[in-house]
């Protein structure tokens, strides 16, 4: 690892004012920037630590409105008992995300900065329409997550909080890849306000997107017999060492079906 | 550079150190307790996982700086004098150990998962829990034995200890 600086925020405002310092970064759980940073893969000359931000932490639900601050950890969102009656399905997420000790630090609001191509939550926050609150401004899901490792966030912009409407129904199948355990293709089909909702992660070339052929069979019949005979188009999928994306476009139409049942249980 | 302080094993230590150091290094060359291992540089392995404010988390992965004002327990606070602690008997008694490189990592990341699991654990409970801890000897067999033997061992002996305190009372 290269030298950097750390700073201790103890407020958002601090934190905004700390980011201006050189090339800084911006640090929550560090599960993810941590490790880069040792690769040296990001080299940044100053680290701002969000995690002892209390503002940033805590879960909030008040009848169908969830609101998750940016520096709740993994193991929080799977372990919230508020949460888990009004939207399991993202509590279930959170639990399957790495192991114990990366659950213990990593956090959702750097899960979602980051944006890696086969993070669990962009799935989840996509297909519930989500918004994303920064010390800025709102930004829908939709419009956040804008390719690999992209998101709709500006230099020096922090994520504050993830706010969504429980679905009356929903569910996270996840096909772990058998070494590192990031979704090889995970698929979050959600049944609310907006009709069906259903996003795909994992597998795509330019990161976590929706598919409009599983959401029109699925708001037909919200069933898995709806996905019956149903083949996706390889063409914007991931090819990799672990899976073709002919191999990929099989699996999404599979864990959908999975996913669907599960929300219908 | 850093000034940090923490409670490492009921010892309060501290020093100053560059801001890029990282827990694990500052627990076994700062502090000399080299119990802590390092076996992998992606985060994977979990010989490196010690207990910070009671959560088990990957020292290789958290800077000192960020660790600063907690309290943290390694392989080396977890015994009572010479009484080993309860995972670490089972540990021995079931050979859960071979070489024994993963071994603090695992009995950490064990007496943290039997901690979360008061309603007690079955293997695939462990197995799942062991996600993030690898061992290239055992196969894993016996550290699941060990681990699902500590948690009996540990529930029995609360168990006493409450009736004791009941009939005290
Ligand atoms: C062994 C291992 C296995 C893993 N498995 C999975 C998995 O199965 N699924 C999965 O989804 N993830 C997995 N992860 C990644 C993990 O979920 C990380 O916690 C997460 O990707 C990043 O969150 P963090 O809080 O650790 O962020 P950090 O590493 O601290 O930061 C990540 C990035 O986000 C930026 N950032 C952080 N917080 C904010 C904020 N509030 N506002 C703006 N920018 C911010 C940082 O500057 C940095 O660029 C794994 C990680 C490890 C080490
Ligand atoms: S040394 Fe920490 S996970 Fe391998
Ligand atoms: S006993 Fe050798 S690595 Fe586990």
């Amino acid at each position: 690892m290269y030298q950097v600086n750390y700073h201790r925020a103890s407020s958002v405002a601090e934190a905004a004012k700390l980011a201006k310092s050189g090339d800084a970064q911006f640090l929550s759980g560090g599960m993810t920037l941590i490790p880069a940073m040792k690769a040296r893969l990001a080299a940044p000359s100053d680290l701002v630590d969000l995690a002892h931000i209390a503002e940033l932490k805590g879960i909030k639900v008040s009848g169908k409105t969830v609101t998750i601050g940016a520096a709740t950890t993994h193991f929080e969102v799977a372990n919230d008992e508020k949460l888990k009656k009004v939207a399991p399905a993202v509590a279930h997420l959170a639990g399957l995300i790495g192991d114990p000790a990366v659950r213990h630090r990593g956090t959702i609001g750097g899960s979602i900065s980051n944006n890696d191509p086969a993070a669990d939550y962009p799935a989840a926050l996509l297909a519930l329409g989500a918004t994303i609150a920064t010390n800025k401004r709102e930004i829908a899901a939709d419009k956040f997550f804008k390719g690999l490792f992209e998101t709709a966030l500006k230099d020096g912009e922090i994520v504050t909080s993830i706010t969504f409407t429980a679905p009356a129904k929903a569910a996270y199948e996840k096909f772990r890849n058998p070494a590192s355990r990031y979704a090889m293709t995970g698929v979050f089909v959600a049944k609310g306000k907006d009709g069906v909702r259903v996003a795909v992660t994992g597998a795509g070339d330019d990161g976590v997107f929706r598919s409009k052929e599983i959401e029109t069979a699925l708001t037909k019949k919200f069933d898995a017999s709806a996905l019956d005979g149903l083949q996706l188009s390889p063409a914007d999928l991931m090819s990799d060492m672990h899976a073709s994306a002919e191999y990929r476009a099989h699996l999404i139409v599979v864990m959908a079906k999975r996913a669907v049942s599960a929300a219908n249980a | 550079m850093s000034e940090v302080s923490l409670v490492v094993n009921g010892r309060r230590v501290g020093g100053t150190v560059e801001d890029r150091t990282l827990l694990v290094h500052f627990l076994r060359e700062h502090v000399g307790l080299t119990g802590t291992h390092v076996g992998c540089d992606t985060s994977q392995c979990g010989a490196c996982v010690v207990h910070v404010d009671g959560k088990a988390v990957k020292s290789c992965t958290m800077l000192a700086a960020q660790a600063s004002g907690s309290t943290v327990v390694t392989i080396e606070g977890l015994a009572d004098g010479a009484e080993l602690h309860p995972v670490q008997a089972a540990f021995k008694e079931h050979h859960g150990l071979q070489c024994g490189f993963c071994t603090p990592g695992m009995i950490m990341t064990a007496t943290d998962m039997i901690r979360r699991h008061p309603e007690g654990l079955d293997e695939a409970t462990v197995r799942e829990e062991l996600e993030g801890n690898i061992c290239r000897c055992t196969g894993y067999h016996n550290i699941v034995k060990a681990i699902l033997a500590a948690s009996k061992t540990m529930a029995r002996s609360k168990g006493k200890a409450a009736s004791k305190a009941k009939k005290a009372a």
